[in-house]
């Protein structure tokens, strides 16, 4: 194993973010084995957008580290980032400029020496090739929703971070979207860090869970075993139970 | 995918941006003719005023081209500027700062790619005009010389650095802060001395202007056309000034990028 494969994608370390007085936060610590897919759950404001802008370097975490493949992802390190990508539906791809112009761009801003063949394989797995050429604003939600998926694997990503990928999808697109995902990370090996609010897709796609309030992590594990640990029968009603106010964090969960 | 289809470069990075401005040109006619009209429009009617006033002013009618080699010239600095600054727009309406950075791009190879898609609009801008002027009213812009090599380069250095301060504003300040793209470079115009020599300003404004390296561009420019010299003072001043004024404005870009790194503006850039 090299160097650079011997670090894990993600590793987060009392990983904190303050804007002001208000803790989005709080000394989280996690990691992310290859091949693992984990879902990152909560409410709205738990803090799960704002863990991923860190892990991407967007946001530079007030304390605490996280490391991407080992590299501390506040420096930004470049070699790092072209080994991740990510994906939020209330992140647009420009409007003006055609899919195929896009995945372009996107392309080359990762390296890749030749990306007109990456294109033409993932508009063919993708089934983009009835719109490739057309401007992204005059997509529809499911065909943006695939365009975007696309630009999230155009550089082969070994870390895929989701952020809700099949928000606002109907049911046939948005499962249309998770076996693409279970497919893409079989072939690959890639991990995956999702977040998600649809607990069905987290109980069929995620190998553990964190489960996320207050900017703190208060429970984690398999859906199974969380499903058993709360007395619940479905991870619908386990987030029901944290995101309500219950689920006493269990000894070693909190982050 | 294999690493070895993968090579990153930072010029790699800046073409990936420059092909963006392109594709959004090319899908866009009204933008490729906004930035060619402004130019025309100002040697249209800044030809007329010149042909009065070669008939009423002996400094004029010295040297006919003055007022419209003028216009040029500081149509470099506008065009110049608002390249860096609307590109950068482009980038916060079309909300995409978020996605570009999650790739290894880097602020600083942003700030290249805005200044090279800046020299291609601007030339874009100016050719048509110059051809206009000397089609029209046969003043050829090239009769400066070769310091019209040395002026375009430090009025667009000037220009980038102005652009690069107004992207600072904007990213911390957001759309709501969009205005400034358009304004910011006309309170530099009174102090250029694009029209007229510093000596009419006064003198504490004189030292305003003098710390600018636009003035001793447009006074150079003069000295070229009114004396038929290359006043190298003015050229050394302008250079000095323009090194200052670039740290300044990479400084202020890159710690306004830290500054929204720091604040969560990144995903969310807009208003």
């Amino acid at each position: 194993m090299s160097n650079a494969e011997a670090h894990k994608p993600v590793e987060v370390i009392g990983l904190g973010k303050k804007f002001g007085d208000v803790i989005a936060v709080e000394a989280i610590d996690f990691a992310v084995e290859r091949g693992r897919v984990i879902g990152l759950l909560g409410g709205n404001g738990a803090g799960k957008t704002t863990t991923m802008s860190m892990l991407m370097g967007l946001l530079t975490p007030t304390s605490g580290i996280a490391r991407i493949f080992g590299a501390d992802s506040s420096t930004r390190d470049a070699s790092a980032l072209a080994r991740i990508n990510f994906s939020s539906p209330y992140v647009e791809m420009p409007g003006r400029l055609t899919v195929a112009e896009n995945l372009e761009v996107y392309a080359r801003l990762f390296g890749l020496r030749r990306p007109k063949d990456r294109i033409a394989k993932l508009a063919r797995d993708l089934d983009l090739e009835s719109f490739l050429h057309r401007p992204t604003r005059t997509l529809s939600a499911g065909q943006k929703s695939r365009s975007a998926l696309a630009k999230s694997l155009i550089n082969a990503p070994e870390l895929l971070l989701l952020d809700e990928p099949t928000a606002s999808l109907d049911p046939d697109t948005a499962d249309w979207v998770r076996r693409y995902l279970e497919t893409y990370q079989a072939e690959t090996g890639a991990a995956i860090l999702l977040a998600s609010h649809n607990m069905p897709e987290v109980e069929r796609l995620c190998d553990d869970v964190l489960m996320m309030r207050d900017g703190r992590i208060i429970d984690r594990g398999a859906p199974n075993a969380l499903i058993a640990r709360h007395g619940r029968q479905n991870m619908e009603e386990v987030f029901l139970d944290i995101a309500r106010g219950g689920g006493a964090v269990p000894a070693g969960a909190g982050g | 995918m294999n690493n070895d289809k993968i090579v990153l470069t930072a010029r790699g990075r800046i073409f990936a941006l420059m092909l963006r401005h392109y594709y959004l040109y090319r899908g866009s006619w009204p933008r490729i003719i906004e930035l060619a009209y402004w130019p025309l429009m100002q040697i249209f009617l800044w030809g007329f005023i010149s042909q009065f006033f070669q008939q009423h002013s002996t400094l004029i009618a010295q040297a006919g081209g003055l007022l419209l080699a003028g216009v040029m010239l500081w149509d470099v600095m506008f065009r110049g500027q608002l390249g860096v600054s609307v590109s950068f727009l482009e980038e916060l309406w079309a909300r995409n700062l978020g996605q570009m950075f999650v790739s290894p791009l880097r602020p600083v190879e942003l700030a290249a790619a805005l200044m090279s898609v800046s020299l291609v609009r601007t030339l874009v801008g100016l050719i048509p005009a110059a051809l206009v002027a000397w089609l029209l009213y046969a003043f050829a812009i090239t009769s400066i010389g070769p310091g019209l090599i040395v002026f375009f380069l430090m009025l667009l250095a000037f220009s980038w650095a102005v652009g690069l301060a107004v992207c600072g504003l904007l990213l911390r300040y957001g759309l709501g802060a969009e205005s400034l793209a358009w304004v910011t470079v006309f309170a530099l115009a009174p102090i250029s001395a694009v029209y007229y020599p510093i000596s009419i300003l006064p003198e504490w404004l004189q030292w305003v202007a003098l710390a600018t390296p636009s003035a001793h561009v447009f006074e150079g420019m003069r000295a070229v056309m009114l004396e038929g010299r290359f006043d190298w003072g003015h050229c050394f001043w302008a250079l000095g000034l323009n090194a200052i004024a670039m740290a300044l404005a990479i400084w202020t870009f890159v710690s306004a990028f830290d500054a929204a790194r720091r604040d969560g503006r990144l995903l969310q850039s807009g208003e």
